[in-house]
């Protein structure tokens, strides 16, 4: 396989195994989260390290889970003491220890080989020629077999858990009602947010996990309803602005990662402003094409409310809807009219009167309502 | 007639659904009226539209004939005690100063003659001696006391409360309700966000049953009904039935 | 100690450097005390990290590295950032968590983009555009100080000027609408000072820690005091204080970067401040608990004394310690409270293990029974 597909491969499954546990994430309102946290796994990295000696060793990864664990636990206590919100409480803890992760490698820095450049950033630019080998058959690169099991692990949570995380996500208190343990459920979670970044650190850095944790569950949240299909989403939308993100960086000779969140950010932008029905475009002209037909809802109703009584002479008047309903004249004609057109009034000089036809739209408008 | 609160023809929406939907209300001066219906039937809509907080789709809200934008120095307004952070670093008189900001306009500070207006209106509710306590340390009843002190403070002609009988003790709910009906012996409106229906006779003359429409506004006696009670609350198909029932007539 | 003084005094560049520190932790203190109370602790985070491709675009135009014009660009892209934040939440169903993450991430990401691509120019000379990551106290130049005081001093005069505008718009912003006061414009004006807050720190703090330099002295400041103002000049000299300590300590000690040593004297000021400050410190709040635990021991053992006593003719009528051990309606042994009676000469031991009460040990366990059942009697 040539080192532009390996890389590639490398990206979407990071992408990939970022995005499924970025969607409870981003349901549950956790989003920031992932930034404590691919932040504060660096001590955990740092320590494990200086115990083993070794960066590829498995307990690289045990330990910076632990760092993740950590900062979700003291969250927990500093909320609990009443003097902190729960977001002073995460600004506060991730900042404090990732900096004891920076300075402990800048006081070794002769002795670790850790960049602290890349732990930020990632570099997948170099992930092909990180290999494993056994017994001198080459296996493929490291980050991929990593990110692979990752992903796996990932899944199989996902889907074993799958009915009591959905549960979790959109009524916790009712998970804990029904013996769910959302607690303990909360920290596996937690624990799998940290693996995925630890795994995903290596290749992308640890403020562009966040990218690709958040941007791709939003993106999908702004185009599906149920869990499954936001899943789905999520991870079509990952996977494609990893490859995206591929090509912009090879195109500008640029970092890959970067270019990466970029891509889902553009997805996250276009989806924003494109995506049916809660799309900003949608919502706008929606919003634009209803100041008609409120008006003319408005216009029924208030007909409807009037007929008959005393006041219908002075209230049915064309001149009145534009003084009390503040309408403009311009409006105020489009929407007679448009009513007009449908059936719903009748036009007697100044006067206006509901058809049955209109009767029965204001009797159906206000059920609606 | 002036109206001291005249709303017309008033609709509200929410993002693309309406929470009000074509409301008129008049409420004469020196009335003490209730606002009462369901839950998300738009009372505290009708209370931020009217204040000029929300803007509304359609229709006018005068207060004693004007717009609000021009009367704001006569309308006061008691907000839901759970809407602010009552951990926030501050002390019960600065809270109740915070009602003559209007009048002192941009860069002003609250100087000694302000803090003795707000010790005043402190007086009034029985919190003179809560004056430098920290507010985080006030019980439900006595936050709900401050900002009825804050309003007071504001010596206005109008007043809009939303849910002020919320989660308070018996004691401080008859003091409240001393306060409207002094403040009515005054010739003041207050137009009061209210969830307990049993007291609506005892304690208010109006009442205005409220969900999404208005479903009916006048004296105690006359509005508050039966029929309108179930109207109101009750199941919204039967609603439409029962109102051009009520029409035909 | 005393040659870090004679240092401070007379070494030109650490002195710059400290100054530069001061200058910067009582700007981000203030406006971390407003973002504190309004929930926002972590739009400083999404803010500082949107501001890099600001950096990069304002390098890549102008081709200068002057300070004023890459905090300019870091400013504009914070600004944006900021902006998209409030208008993604509104306008759509994405909820603020979300769009902070977005922000925060894909504005980082393509500042990076941006930052390798200038690197791998032929002739770009991009060195000191890094610093912003981390920071770089120690490379501040007067320049840099008289910027920061400038921009500074703008930035804590509009607080003063706007000191009750924003107090109230932080506190109840509805209110201050009703008021008519324009709580749109506020609130721009509110969050683009707290934007010039985090840009003007980049080049010390970097980056990716100045939203602790915004946050955290400022809810150490208001575990200390219950008043507004207090609080905000409290949060100023803590980030004051954290800044000098950080850039002189990382000065001091070889390889120890500025910005992680600054986060971490200033969150130690916040364990410290969680745990101490009188009134809302938890060691206080223990204290307060165990006295009051302990009043209630001895008033309770009083009562016991008391009411074994009433049944006899004299209530100074002496009671062994193992009557009260099993009477005592709070756990444990009565030993120790009958010691502290003593000392108050609330009770007299009459021998090794029978007790009386004292005259005013009657009193007082009188008084304490009126407390307790006055109300219903």
């Amino acid at each position: 396989m040539s080192a532009s597909l390996e890389i590639q491969l490398i990206a979407v499954v990071v992408a990939v195994t970022c995005a499924l546990p970025g969607v409870f994430l981003v349901l549950q309102r956790m989003s920031m989260m992932s930034d404590a946290i691919s932040h504060a796994i660096l001590p955990g990295i740092v320590i494990a390290f200086f115990i083993t000696g070794n960066l590829s060793s498995p307990w690289i990864i045990l330990g910076a889970a632990a760092g993740g664990l950590l900062t979700v636990a003291l969250v927990e206590v500093l909320r609990k003491t009443g003097l902190l919100k729960e977001d002073a409480a995460i600004g506060i803890v991730f900042p404090a220890l990732f900096s004891v992760g920076v300075i402990l490698i800048a006081q070794y820095a002769g002795d670790v080989h850790l960049d602290i450049d890349a732990v930020l950033l990632g570099e997948l630019a170099f992930a092909p020629f990180d290999r494993i080998t056994m017994g001198g058959m080459d296996l493929g690169p490291r980050a991929l077999l990593v990110m692979g099991v990752i992903l796996v692990v990932n899944v199989v949570f996902i889907s074993v858990f799958f009915k009591e995380l959905k549960l979790i996500s959109f009524d916790r208190a009712l998970a804990g009602a029904l013996g769910f343990a959302p607690a303990l459920l909360h920290y596996v979670l937690m624990g799998l947010v940290s693996v995925t970044a630890v795994g995903a650190f290596d290749a992308v850095g640890s403020i562009l996990v966040v990218a690709l944790m958040v941007a791709p569950p939003a993106s999908a949240y702004l185009l599906t309803d149920g869990l499954k299909p936001m899943i789905v989403v999520s991870v079509v939308i990952g996977a494609v602005s990893a490859v995206a993100g591929y090509w912009v960086a090879h195109w500008l000779d640029a970092s890959i990662a970067g270019a990466m969140a970029s891509m889902s950010g553009v997805l996250f932008l276009s989806i924003l402003i494109l995506a049916p029905h809660r799309g900003l475009w949608s919502v706008q002209k929606r919003r634009s094409n209803q100041a008609l037909l409120f008006g003319r809802k408005m216009l029924v109703i208030h007909l409807y409310n009037h007929e008959g009584l005393p006041e219908a002479q002075h209230e049915c008047r064309m001149d009145h809807l534009e003084d009390h309903l503040r309408w403009d004249h311009a409006f105020a004609s489009r929407a007679i009219r448009s009513s007009l057109q449908n059936d719903y009034i009748l036009q007697q000089g100044p006067h206006l009167s509901l058809t049955e036809t209109g009767r029965k739209y204001a009797r159906s408008s206000l059920v609606e309502l | 007639m002036d109206y001291a609160i005249d709303i017309r023809d008033l609709t509200v929406a929410y993002r693309e659904k309406p929470v009000l939907w074509d409301v008129d209300l008049q409420v004469p001066p020196g009335v003490l009226i209730a606002i009462v219906g369901p839950n998300g039937a738009g009372k505290t809509s009708l209370i931020k539209s009217s204040l000029g907080l929300i803007k509304p789709a359609a229709g006018s809200v005068l207060i004693h004939g004007r717009p609000y934008s021009e009367q704001r120095s006569t309308v006061a307004y008691v907000p839901q005690r759970g809407s602010v952070d009552w951990d926030f670093p501050t002390n019960v008189l600065d809270v109740v100063t915070m009602g003559l900001y209007g009048r002192l306009g941009w860069f002003k500070r609250p100087g000694k003659s302000e803090r003795i207006e707000a010790l005043k209106s402190l007086a009034q509710v029985g919190m003179e001696e809560y004056a430098t306590r920290q507010i985080s340390q006030l019980s439900g009843g006595q936050q709900q006391r401050v900002f009825l002190a804050r309003a007071l403070v504001q010596d206005a002609n109008v007043y809009f409360m939303d849910e002020p009988f919320q989660g308070v003790d018996a004691t401080t709910e008859r003091a409240i309700v001393e306060l409207l009906q002094n403040l009515r012996k005054q010739g003041k409106t207050v137009a009061v966000v209210h969830h307990d229906l049993q007291t609506v006779p005892e304690y208010f003359d109006h009442v205005m049953l409220l969900n999404v429409r208005r479903i009916a506004s006048g004296p105690v006696e006359e509005v508050f009904t039966e029929d309108n009670l179930r109207t109101t609350y009750g199941g919204r198909v039967a609603f439409v039935s029962a109102l051009s029932a009520a029409r035909k007539q | 100690m005393i040659d870090l003084l004679t240092n401070l005094f007379s070494d030109y560049t650490l002195r710059t450097v400290a100054l530069g520190s001061a200058l910067l932790g009582i700007t981000a203190g203030s406006l971390g005390g407003f973002a504190l109370l309004r929930r926002q602790s972590l739009l400083g985070d999404a803010i500082s990290h949107a501001a890099l491709p600001g950096i990069a675009i304002a390098f890549l135009l102008t081709g200068s590295k002057a300070p004023l014009v890459l905090i300019l660009g870091a400013g504009i892209a914070g600004w944006i950032g900021a902006a998209l934040i409030s208008v993604v939440t509104t306008q759509t169903r994405i909820k603020y968590d979300s769009a902070l993450g977005i922000m925060l991430s894909v504005f980082f990401g393509f500042g990076l983009v941006l930052l390798t691509y200038i690197q791998r120019q032929p002739d770009a000379n991009q060195a000191g555009l890094n610093s912003f990551l981390f920071g770089q106290a120690a490379a501040l130049i007067e320049q840099d100080v008289f910027l920061i005081f400038v921009i500074g001093s703008v930035v804590i005069l509009l607080i003063a000027l706007f000191w009750k505008e924003f107090k109230l718009l932080s506190f109840d912003s509805d209110f201050l609408g009703t008021l008519g006061y324009p709580i749109r414009t506020l609130d721009y004006l509110l969050t683009t000072l707290f934007v010039v807050a985090i840009v003007i720190g980049l080049q010390t703090v970097g980056v990716v820690l100045m939203s602790a330099m915004i946050i955290a002295p400022a809810a150490a400041a208001r575990q200390w005091t219950d008043r507004l103002g207090l609080m905000i000049f409290l949060a100023g000299i803590f980030g004051a204080f954290s800044g000098v300590g950080g850039a002189l300590t990382s000065s001091l000690i070889p390889a120890l970067p500025t910005g992680p040593t600054i986060v971490l004297i200033v969150s130690a000021i916040v364990l410290i401040s969680l745990l101490f400050a009188p009134n809302r410190g938890l060691v206080f709040r223990r204290v307060r608990d165990w006295q009051a635990g302990k009043r209630l021991r001895v008033d309770a053992v009083l009562v016991d004394l008391y009411t074994l006593a009433s049944q006899h003719s004299s209530a100074e009528y002496p009671h062994s310690e193992r009557v009260l051990d099993v009477m005592s309606s709070i756990s444990g042994p009565a030993h120790q409270t009958l010691k502290v009676l003593k000392d108050l000469d609330l009770a007299i031991p009459i021998d090794s293990t029978h007790w009386s009460l004292t005259p005013e040990g009657v009193l007082r366990a009188e008084r304490v029974i009126e407390r307790q059942f006055g109300g219903d009697s």
